[in-house]
This record gives C-alpha cells, structure tokens and sequence, in this order.
C-alpha cells in the first residue's frame, strides 16, 4: 500500500515532470551522450528528434531506467533517478509507461494477458477487476475485441497499439514512446500519432517521444528537441524549431543529405586493396 | 480515500472521499459488492462528490457494481462527478452506461 | 609474454562466466527462499508450466534412450564377464551404473538438447525483441519472472527424471539379462533390487540436482548474453548446449571424486 503525499504543485502546469542536467552517458570508453540538458513541463509532448546514431535512443533508454548515467542528473517526480536503487526506480517505473519500437509484446501472451501484466505484478486488484482495466484500456486504443489474440496474430499498427494499452494499464502520469511510426505505412502511423494526441489531450499525460518522423513531430508536439551526435543542437517550441537558423536544424528539418565526404586515400589505391597503412 | 455507507429510506448510499486509485478500489469494491450481494441493496447510491481523482481500477470497479446490480434486478447510480471524472467516464464511453445525476437528492428521486 | 597474457584473459572470462552463473543462481535462490516474505511471490504457475516441458515432454525420449544404453551397458559387461562365466553379475553391473552414473548424466545430456537449449532460446529472443526491457521498465525482475520458476521446475524434474532414467536402463538390462543370461524377469529385479543399495541412489539424485541448477543457470545465462540481431540467438542456444554438456561433466568429475572418497 503506497501513501501519497500531497503536493502542493502537482497541479502547476509549469512544474516539469521530467528535468535533465548535464546527463553523460558511456558505454565502456565511449560516451554516446555528451551532456545534456532539458525540461519535460508536466501535461505537454517533447519530441526527441534526432538521426540514427545520435543517441536519441541511448537517451531514451537512459531516461527510463535501462541505462545508468555515467554523470549528471535526471529529476523524476522530484527524485535524481541516478541517484537511486533498483528497488527506488521500480516505484518510479510503476508511474511510468514505454511504448516499444517493435511494440516487445510477450509472444508466450495473449494481448489480454500482456496489458494485465502490470496490474497482477503489482497490484492486489482482483481479476474481474484487472480483466475491465484490461478491455477498457483495449478500447482506448482502439483495440477492443483482440484480447485473447495472440501478439503473432497482429499487424504492425496492431501490435504498437497493443503495446500502448500494456503501457497505460497502471495509468501512468508519464508515457514514452520509441519510434512510434517507425515501419508503418503512413495511414498507419496517422492512426498512432492520432492516438497519442488523443492522449494527451484526454488524460493530460506527460509524453516523450523519441523518433526521425518529422510530419509526426511536427503534429503530435508541444516542445521539440534536436540531437545530434550526443549533443543537443536546438530546442523550443515547434514553432521556433520551424523557424530555427541553425544550420544543422535546417539540414535536419529540410532533410538535405550529409555532403559525399571526399575520401583521404586515392581511389585506386582503396578499390586494389594497396591503401597505405594509415595506422600508424 | 475514506468510504462510508448510510441509508436513505430504501436506498444506500456510498460516501466516498478522496483519490481512487489502484491501491484503494479493492476496498471500494469490497463494499459495493456486499451491500448488492450480501445486503441485497435495492438502490445503491454512490456519492463521488468528494472524489477529485479517479483510476482505471475505480472505473473498472464501479462497472462492476453496475453489472451486479443488474444481474440481481437492483439499481446502481452515481451523483457528484468531478470535471476530471466525468472527462474519465466520457473517454471510456461509460458515461452513459451508467445512471448519472447531478445531485443526491435528483438520485433518490429518480424513477 | 602474449601467452601469459592470453591465459590470463582467458582465466578472468572463465571466472567472470562462472561468476555470472553463480550470480543468476544466488539471485533465483533468493527469490524462491527469501521473496515470498518480501512480498514477491514464487510463481508456481509458471513453475508447474515448465516442470511440465521440462519433465514429462521429455518422457519418451528420454525413456527410450535410457533403455537403450541399459541393454548397451549389459552388453558390454557381457562381454568381459562371460570369460569368467560370471554373467549373473550384470544385474548389478548394470544396476551400480545406471544409478550411480549413467541415469544422471543422460537425463542430463537429454535435459540439456531439450531444455537447457530452449531457455536460451526462449530468453534471447526475448532479449532481442525487447521483452526483457519491457518486463525491466514495467518493473518486473527479469530473474524473478523468468529464470526462479525454470531453477524451481528443474530442481524438482531432474530427480525424477533420473529415477525414471535408472528404471529403464535396469529394464534395459533385464531385456538381456532375460534373453541371454539365464534370469527372469523377476529374478533379474529382485538381484537388482539386493545388489543396489541406497546410496548408489541418493548419490545419483544429488548429481542429478547439480546438473539441474548448472543446466538452467547456463541456458538463462546465455539467453541473457544475447547481443543484438535474430542470428545471436542461434549462438547462444549452440553455447548453451556446449556449454552445458561441459559443466555437466566437470560437476560430475567434482561429485563423483567427492563421493568416491567419502564412501572411502
């Protein structure tokens, strides 16, 4: 049984759920994110946005959890989550819902099974009540009538639906998502981004979205923020990222490709295999 | 959250008082269940007035207070909505599902 | 100097494999002793679930297989025993290893083929679709969840396992002992019966245990090593099973020398 204490701010809509200071984050002797700094404000969307490489989904995983800081603070409901034990994180994690990339619903499941997951973990609800939660949260996303499938039986859009419902099934306060529209056709993920505005606006979450989709970010955020190489290059509002004159912002935003960067050894050379050793 | 019951005439009423949530709806669903099944409740009223915040489990609780009380021929209603809840009930389609009125009075009242 | 260097390398990723191994048994051990009072409780659904792959599934192979080495084993002590007309002594023959050596170890190589590859499979597919993330960010223990129930189906499978391992092999033995050594059937068990004594049992069942924790510990462990990408799964599930039948015949090389000089 959890106490809950009243805060005095909770209801402050410029208080940010999420606050992110100076985070490092390595694997081994290379450090993928160089430090950055960012605030999620409670009830709005952040897009992470950000090529593949950046670390946008090393930040991601650093922000829920799956990864542990090597430097700086990440702020969740008031507690430096690199700060705390296993055991402290997963009552964080209870208020917190990830939408996978491939949705990584449980094959061994039906999809029922899977969204009541959370709530026979955790909680000493009885069945018949998770059973409702469950259906109800089926419904939410559009998924209503496909509990006793099986993950296999289910379309791409399907299954990332499925994995929202597992995600809101213990009514988080704050959701991720990794790439929402990432393999879907575009009506498709349409649908998805629809869901999450619907979200958002509905039960007023907290939402961070991790993606290279732009059409998506652009309709589905509040406030944007541009990686790149483990640095933030650019944040704001969208409109301000719309607006932005930075050059990697607008490289990024009107998609220009990266210039064939001229190789350093002679061609010839490259394609006989008699390049010279350059290892030293 | 607190929860009383008291009587009024043939029906109970269910005060109930702060968050619903998923730690406390057993115990709310605890006492709907017995008053329709064990008391046999012909009009079960719950009063939500002083509820600001309810969950899917809250939700999913009232249901099944509703489908009980339809199986054993009893009515369920539920007056005092918050904005929140009521936005809650709405988005689950539920809000017409149930019996809703405005105040206690309206409640009893009711046909 | 590069062979110190590579001996050493290889010394510390051995213990660091070894630790690992230790490391998911202590953490399965205390989920099933401690996390009950803890509020965590052992999921006896799944247990039930796996003890029933890993167990009866594995019946009729298994009995086959053991039958087939218990006629083997008469054979080849037939084979020395006739010289010394003694050939009434492979009911006991067969007996003592069987139950002392070969039930064990072949439960446990059957046991490590069906199994012990599985749980690799199982938890490296899972890895690589992210299932293991998700059980980690919905707050689930990926140990608790899925590793305590197979050590628990394991624990209590292998034994019986292996008891039914000796059956067949004796069965196996008698099928020769019948046709070609002058015993009946019932002569054949009751000699099996006085020749056996209980420790011969009990020494094989507590090896049987070992295979079991050292089976499940390396299968999960292997499962969780997965790197990224489908193909690495196959990896794991061909170490797991290497791995495996290696560790299984080190533990009974340490059991059986640990035996042999306590019965001393």
């Amino acid at each position: 049984m959890e106490t809950k204490i009243p805060d005095a701010n909770a209801e402050d809509s410029n208080e940010a759920v999420i606050s992110v200071r100076d985070l490092r984050v390595r694997y081994g002797e290379r450090e993928i994110l160089h430090g950055v700094t960012f605030e999620v404000p409670r009830g709005q969307t952040l897009v992470i946005l950000g090529g593949s490489g950046s670390g946008k989904s090393t930040l991601l995983r650093t922000l829920v959890g799956l990864e542990r800081p090597s430097a700086g603070e990440i702020w969740i409901k008031g507690q430096n989550i690199s700060r705390i034990t296993e055991g402290e994180l997963d009552v964080i994690r209870k208020k917190m819902g990830l939408s996978f990339q491939g949705g990584a619903l449980f094959g061994s499941m039906t999809v029922g099974e899977n969204v009541a997951l959370p709530l026979r973990e955790h909680t000493k609800l009885e069945d018949s009540t998770i059973q409702i939660v469950m259906r109800l949260k089926l419904e939410q996303v559009g998924l209503a009538g496909f509990e006793n499938y099986n993950p296999s039986q289910l379309s791409g859009g399907m299954k990332k639906r499925a994995a929202v419902a597992r995600a809101l099934s213990m009514d988080p306060e704050i959701l991720f998502f990794d790439e929402p529209s990432a393999g879907l056709d575009p009506i498709i993920a349409a649908g998805i981004d629809n869901l999450i505005l619907k979200l958002q606006k509905a039960f007023r979450m907290s939402i961070v979205v991790v993606t290279h989709e732009l059409a998506s970010a652009f309709l589905i955020a509040d406030r944007m923020l541009l990686i790149d190489k483990g640095n933030i290059v650019a944040q704001g509002t969208k409109e301000e990222m719309q607006n932005s004159k930075l050059p990697r912002v607008r490289q990024f935003l009107d998609r220009i490709a990266e210039p064939e960067v001229e190789g350093e050894m002679d061609y010839l050379q490259m394609l006989t295999g008699e390049a010279p050793d350059r290892s030293l | 959250m607190q929860i009383a019951t008291r009587q009024s005439g043939v029906a109970t009423i269910v005060d109930v008082k702060g968050d619903i949530d998923l730690y406390n709806s057993p115990e709310m669903r605890k006492v709907i269940l017995e008053e329709l099944r064990d008391k046999r409740t012909a009009r079960l009223v719950i009063n939500l007035t002083q509820v600001r915040y309810i969950d899917s489990s809250g939700v999913a609780s009232l249901v099944e207070g509703l489908k009980t009380s339809k199986t054993l021929g009893s009515r369920f209603m539920l007056f005092g909505l918050s904005p929140a809840a009521r936005e809650v009930l709405e988005l689950s389609r539920l809000i017409r599902v149930f019996e809703v009125f405005d105040s206690e009075d309206l409640a009893l009242k009711a046909q | 100097m590069e062979l110190l260097d590579t001996i050493g390398r290889n010394t510390i990723g051995t213990l660091a494999y070894i630790g690992g191994l230790a490391r998911l048994t202590g953490r399965s051990a205390y989920y099933t002793v401690v996390g009950p009072f803890r509020g965590k409780p052992v999921r006896f659904g799944r247990a039930v679930h796996q003890a029933m792959a890993v167990g009866v599934e594995a019946l009729p192979i298994l009995s086959l297989i053991t039958f087939f080495i218990g006629v083997i084993l008469a054979l080849q002590a037939a084979y020395e025993l006739r010289k010394f007309g003694a050939l009434h002594l492979i009911a006991s023959g067969v007996a003592v290893s069987m139950t002392r050596e070969l039930g064990p170890l072949m439960t446990a190589i059957v046991v490590i083929g069906r199994s012990g590859s599985a749980f690799a499979a199982e938890i490296g597919t899972m890895k690589v679709t992210e299932e293991i993330d998700a059980l980690t960010t919905m707050a689930v223990d990926p140990t608790q969840f899925l590793v305590t129930p197979k050590f628990l189906a394991m624990m209590v499978m292998m034994p019986c396992l292996t008891t039914w391992a000796d059956a067949m092999g004796v069965f196996g033995g008698a099928l020769f002992g019948i046709t070609s050594a002058d015993f009946t059937f019932a002569t054949y068990i009751s000699t099996t019966i006085s020749a056996l004594l209980l420790r011969d049992i009990v020494t094989g069942l507590i090896k049987s245990v070992m295979f079991g924790i050292v089976i499940t510990a390396v299968g999960c462990h292997e499962g969780f090593s997965t790197g990224a990408g489908a193909e690495q799964v196959g990896r794991s599930t061909t170490s797991a099973v290497v791995m495996s039948i290696f560790l299984v015949v080190v533990v009974d090389l340490l059991f059986t020398a640990l035996f042999y000089f306590l019965e001393r």
